[in-house]
């Protein structure tokens, strides 16, 4: 229970694959101007990389080491094939704006990494999760920037109309990469402040834990 | 010669991969450090484009269309691709050892770039708005377009290789160093690339 649960954090926060790695750039850069198809965007990866993790993990033992490259991408573009079929049946709207991405799903690094780094090493269970955690931790992070875009580039959010102004530049990759780069260097730093915190805490804890012994002996 | 000034123009400048398009952002940011590095990526990359998607298009015009399985575009292409790039390293490899060894090492890279699955998703799309009206798509275009691609990939990371250089001379905070510093160059080159958006 505990892996699980650090698993989880692992991939939401503290091994976030958008701010921590810096993985899977290119659909991040090309889609984060409007909110709503970043988080649709989110959402299929979460999709494509929970069922990739499980098949992978699933057939770990047997796939063949020197040739699993090639198996996880044939895994994952059938998976990807799969993904576009039923959006463009059911949500074609999602579809449209997605565009070109959608097929590049395939080569987005954090699905080949997650199989690479975890699936092909852990149970299906741990492999289940780490999927989903990875997921939403790229889903959050491109919403967030897609917020933050789409308010400054259309005066919106998720197309609602917030305010009456707009900066193209945001609009652009321009703003894109503005946005992205300021979000790391934000979160790397409230990431540090976090850790430095914990561990003030913990030299804190294993100080009073000595003195409480020493007094302990003294009152021996 | 206007459709090949056009393709030429647009995707070297004003629809470059890199700035507007934003495929092929994992060497863009990871093989940039030095120009040399950058100028051995931007060829490889262009090589891969070309050869894709001489390969890919006349595939996909002249087996899948025909047989009805567009569908499996991706991983048609995706396998295709993973192929050739083993196979282009082996070639390279006995015909000359000092290419190899000067790019040997950025070719498997290659296979997970979004640029080389996107200009082969792009050339079997609707390209009617690059090509101008009347002219229909053939495989001469495409591979023009793969290689133009490739030129306006390989000038924009030589132009980030450079920035990068003089910047790695700098003292930064801590929490802006790497990535974060590499993106706002890489936004301050887009925003000069918009402007060449007004010459289409």
């Amino acid at each position: 229970m505990k892996n699980i649960k650090k698993i989880t954090l692992d991939g939401l926060i503290f091994n976030n694959p958008t701010f921590m790695l810096v993985l899977g750039t290119c659909p991040t850069l090309g889609l984060i101007s409007s909110a709503s198809s970043a988080l649709g965007m989110g959402l299929t990866v979460v999709f494509i990389l929970t069922l990739s993790n499980v098949i992978i993990s699933a057939l770990r033992k047997i796939i063949p080491n020197e040739v699993r490259i090639p198996a996880y991408i044939v895994i994952i573009a059938t998976l990807v094939t799969f993904a576009r079929m039923l959006l463009e049946k059911f949500l074609p709207d999602l579809y449209s704006s997605l565009g070109g991405f959608l097929a590049l799903i395939v080569v987005n690094c954090i699905i080949l990494g997650r199989a690479e780094a975890f699936a092909n090493k852990h149970n299906v269970l741990e492999s289940a999760v780490d999927g989903v955690a990875n997921g939403l931790g790229f889903t959050w992070a491109i919403t967030v920037m897609g917020i933050i875009c789409e308010f400054f580039g259309a005066g919106s959010v998720f197309g609602l109309k917030i305010m009456d102004f707009s900066i193209g530049v945001f609009a652009k990759p321009a703003g894109a990469f503005l946005v992205y780069g300021l979000c790391i260097a934000i979160f790397v730093q409230i990431m540090e402040s976090v850790q430095r915190a914990l561990r003030v805490k913990k030299a804190k804890l294993t100080r009073e834990s000595l003195l409480s012994a020493n007094e302990a002996k003294e009152v021996a | 010669m206007a459709t090949f000034i056009a393709i030429v123009l647009a995707a070297v400048l004003t629809q470059n991969f890199i700035t507007t398009k934003t495929y092929g952002i994992c060497p863009f940011l990871g093989v940039s450090k030095d120009t040399k590095s950058s100028i051995g990526m931007g060829v490889a990359v262009t090589l891969v484009m070309v050869i894709a998607t001489a390969v890919t298009y006349p595939v996909y015009e002249f087996v899948m269309v025909p047989l009805g399985i567009e569908f499996l575009e991706i991983i048609f292409f995706i396998f295709i691709i993973a192929s050739l790039v083993q196979m282009i390293e082996k070639v390279i490899q006995k015909i000359s050892p000092s290419l190899y060894n000067a790019m040997g090492i950025y070719l498997p890279l290659i296979t997970t770039n979004c640029a080389v699955l996107g200009v082969c998703e792009l050339v079997i799309g609707d390209m009617s708005a690059i090509l101008g009206a009347g002219v229909e798509m053939n495989i001469g275009w495409a591979v023009l377009y793969a290689l133009f691609a490739g030129v306006g990939f390989t000038l924009v990371m030589i132009i980030m290789s450079g920035m990068r250089e003089k910047i790695s001379c700098l003292k930064l905070p801590k929490a802006v160093q790497g990535f974060p510093i590499s993106m706002v160059t890489a936004s301050f080159i887009c925003m000069a690339f918009t402007v060449f958006s007004y010459i289409a």
